[in-house]
């Protein structure tokens, strides 16, 4: 396979998988919002907070009101974590690399861009929002299938799974970061019902409520809550989980050695804590930790396997 | 409301499908009652489903806008298929044989002895001012002595039915994807037609053209490493470049992806590490190959390349240097060409064509502006010609001066009343112009595309069919004639 083939099918499936945790994130917050009184409720900002764009956010809005955010995470093209403009990305990744994924798979994505376009003033009102969001996870979910159903699981598949597994990993910490950051003070013991609310909510952003009740079987509380979410083995959106799955495809790829070293490091930074140990600033140092890991794999993956970056070829050239 | 195929104008024009008033050309004598009996709300309803397809399948081409930006369009396609009974298409597909074995064997003489210009028959001059000749290939013997191993030549029907060739594309011809997946979207619009009718079968283009690369390997193995190499998603045929790697099961390279080493191989950069390369099919021009043999600034081009070829380790198709016969002042010698190399006259006759290199063709040329098309001799996609016709005093008087400057550079040719099918317009089937471009595939043999791509104009009267300028497509059906004796 090309490098440069390799590198589009990853960052294809990276988009695919961002347009997917935000469409999931805004869904709910939505829902948070609705059940937590007036006075406690985190607004919509964190969710800026979570993709990390704030100076962008800033620069083109005035508050952190519920359209101005909502119109930055679905479909503001200048926000390389907005719904839409994942999926163009997605989108013009796919185009160049249409003789590796089936045919079905492309209309599939084709059509969800052209209708995540068309659809978006619905997709920005209360009333339309909850179906444009669900129609975006449903097709990405689909496509998922597809994929696995029909693409060749060769190099490829392997890319596939690298790119969402890394951006899955990667958009999991930051769920947790900003959300356990904006929880409650701890003195307020009369609050405590919503505390219940807001880990449940930290696990609906990920899908993970339903899981959890079923592998932990205790009541929804912080410690319990961040080890399923950080290194749960077999909830498919923790980031134990995710980066197994990373390893997995990484150990069916050539030249593999310098990938698999940074991920060791990255496993064993993981595994080193008691999340439910650490104080909030602790967690917050944590996080941080793990997303300089998330970047170093990256970097890893790229020089190992895609293309050298432009003014490096001539280079590699002469080097025959 | 219904279709009433007495009102159909087919006078002026020859129409492909309807003979007469009320009367269909004999190979499709019952579509017409078909069409009919669908009726007009039910073929816009096919219409409307067609593009929805196309939409879906997400068949674009793109164009170069005003402000320099780049804009996918979905593919125009009209579901009215076009029609060529069998019999009359072995004519033509013979004659594309003929033409493009003529063309190949002049395109290997220019680049070694120059025969044909020794022994008189084409004049030197043209050859010197070829802006497609490349110095850089002569004494080059690429494989089979084949330079254009891939062909597109568009042919015309004028109003009394005969068919004529109106030029050859020998550099980097595009459109077969269309024709590939028109017949795709036919057969979901259409099925009982289809069914019925049962036109011949176009799909194996891109295993012949797989084949025909396949046998350009200077490594001879049961596995050439056959790559597309295209100049990116930003080209207006992109889509068709990632289609037919897709189709042949081969890599689709950009420049970048390739390295030439010290020993002149060509190798991919994969992720397993480097890897030789047999054979490229290039839908790139010359020019922007190799910016070590060419144009120094090319970014798209792959240095060395040409070393690589001229060394026989790699083959290119089509072979740079191809395009030499890409011009139309070439076209107008090539009933000579045929005549030279084979022996043999020409089965399509090419349009009447006046060498304005030709002081009498010139000035016929210069005093009946007003009737004839006027082209330079190296544009494509309908730019930078004169269509008499339908030209104001001022534009003749403009184009006459680039004409006098630069003879050589211009051809002209009788304006053709070129044939009409039936398309869908609003509410109603009108006739409206087409042609029609068959690929030729040359290696260690010929073949020809099954029918080709149909192109259609569709602004009423307008004869420009380039889909950069408001054209559109239709299927072509070759029907064997014996499922009508049936």
């Amino acid at each position: 396979m090309l490098s440069r083939v390799a590198e589009n099918i990853y960052w294809l499936s990276r988009y695919v998988e961002r347009a997917e945790n935000t469409a999931r994130i805004v869904t709910v917050n939505a829902n948070l919002l609705m059940d937590l009184p007036k006075g406690i409720a985190p607004g919509w900002r964190p969710l800026v907070d979570i993709t990390g764009a704030n100076t962008l956010f800033e620069e083109h809005y005035k508050d952190y009101g519920e359209r101005q955010v909502l119109k930055f995470l679905i479909g503001d093209e200048r926000h390389s974590g907005s719904i839409l403009y994942s999926l163009e990305a997605a989108r013009e990744n796919c185009r160049t690399i249409r003789d590796f994924v089936p045919r079905e798979a492309w209309e599939l994505l084709n059509e969800l861009f052209l209708h995540a376009r068309e659809q978006l003033q619905k997709g920005l009102t209360k009333g339309g929002r909850h179906s444009y969001l669900k129609h975006i996870v449903q097709s990405i979910q689909t496509m998922t299938g597809m994929l696995s159903g029909t693409m060749l699981h060769d190099q490829g598949y392997d890319f596939i799974h690298v790119g969402r597994f890394l951006e899955r990993a990667d958009m999991t910490t930051r769920i947790i970061d900003v959300r356990s950051a904006s929880l409650l003070p701890a003195e307020a013991t009369e609050l405590r019902p919503y505390e219940t609310i807001q880990w449940v909510s930290v696990l609906k952003s990920l899908t993970g409520y339903q899981a959890y009740r079923r592998s932990e079987q205790i009541r929804v509380q912080r410690g319990a809550v961040l080890r399923f979410l950080l290194q749960h083995d077999a909830f498919p959106r923790s980031v134990g989980h995710c980066l197994d799955t990373v390893r997995a495809s990484m150990e069916k790829l050539p030249r593999n050695e310098g990938p698999l070293r940074v991920h060791g490091r990255f496993k064993r930074n993981l595994e080193a804590v008691v999340p439910g140990r650490l104080s909030h600033q602790q967690l917050h140092a944590f996080i941080d930790e793990l997303q300089v890991c998330v970047g170093e794999l990256h970097d890893e993956i790229a020089k190992t396997w895609f293309p050298p970056p432009p003014e490096a070829q001539s280079q590699s050239q002469s080097q025959g | 409301m219904r279709i009433d195929w007495n009102d159909y104008p087919c006078d002026d024009f020859y129409d492909e499908l309807v003979a007469a008033p009320g009367k269909g050309r004999e190979a499709v004598e019952g579509l017409l009652a078909d069409l009919e009996e669908l009726g007009p709300d039910e073929l816009v309803a096919r219409q409307e489903a067609a593009d929805v397809a196309i939409k879906e399948m997400g068949i674009t081409f793109t164009v170069y806008s005003e402000e320099g930006g780049t804009i996918d369009r979905t593919w125009p396609f009209d579901i009215i298929p076009r029609i060529i009974p069998q019999s009359e298409w072995e004519r033509v597909e013979a004659g594309l044989k003929q033409r493009v074995q003529a063309l190949n064997l002049f395109i290997d003489d220019l680049y070694h002895d120059q025969r044909i210009i020794k022994d008189g028959l084409f004049p030197a001059e043209v050859l010197a001012k070829s802006v497609n000749f490349r110095p850089q290939c002569v004494g080059i013997d690429p494989p089979l002595q084949t330079w254009a191993h891939i062909c597109g030549s568009d042919l015309v029907r004028d109003g009394d039915g005969t068919i004529y060739v109106l030029e050859d594309n020998l550099r980097v011809p595009s459109g077969v994807s269309y024709m590939l997946e028109n017949r795709l979207v036919t057969k979901r619009v259409f099925p009982e037609l289809f069914e019925h009718y049962a036109p011949l079968p176009v799909d194996d283009y891109p295993s012949q053209l797989f084949d025909t690369l396949a046998a350009l390997s200077p490594r001879p193995a049961d596995y050439p490493e056959v790559v597309v190499m295209t100049p990116g998603i930003y080209n207006s045929a992109y889509f068709e470049h990632a289609y037919l790697a897709q189709q042949m099961g081969c890599e689709l390279v950009e420049g970048r992806d390739l390295f030439v080493d010290d020993h002149d191989c060509v190798y991919m950069r994969t992720v397993d590490g480097a890897a030789r390369v047999d054979v490229i099919y290039r839908r790139i021009d010359d020019l922007f190959l190799d910016p070590e043999a060419f144009l120094p600034e090319s970014a798209l081009g792959v240095p060395g390349l040409l070393r690589a070829w001229k060394a026989g380790n790699v083959a290119l198709a089509n072979a740079p240097g191809a395009g030499v016969a890409d011009d139309k002042v070439v076209y107008a010698f090539v009933p000579e060409i045929i005549k030279y190399y084979l022996d043999a006259d020409p089965i399509i006759p090419n349009v009447p064509t006046y060498r304005c290199m030709e002081p009498d063709a010139l000035a016929y040329t210069l005093a009946h502006m007003e009737e004839l098309v006027v082209k330079p001799a190296n544009e494509s996609g309908g730019y930078g010609m004169l269509v008499g016709p339908a030209s104001t005093k001022s534009e003749r008087e403009k184009f006459a001066e680039l004409v006098k400057k630069d003879p050589r550079n211009y051809i002209a040719q009788p304006a053709l009343k070129l044939s009409t099918v039936p398309t869908i317009i609003g509410h109603k089937l009108e006739p409206r112009h087409v042609d029609l471009r068959p690929f030729i595939l040359s290696a260690d043999r010929q073949q020809v595309t099954m029918g080709g791509l149909t192109r259609v104009a569709l602004r009423k009267g307008s004869l420009v069919v380039n889909s950069s300028q408001g054209g559109g497509s239709k299927d072509t059906w070759i029907l064997p004639e014996q499922s009508e004796a049936n």
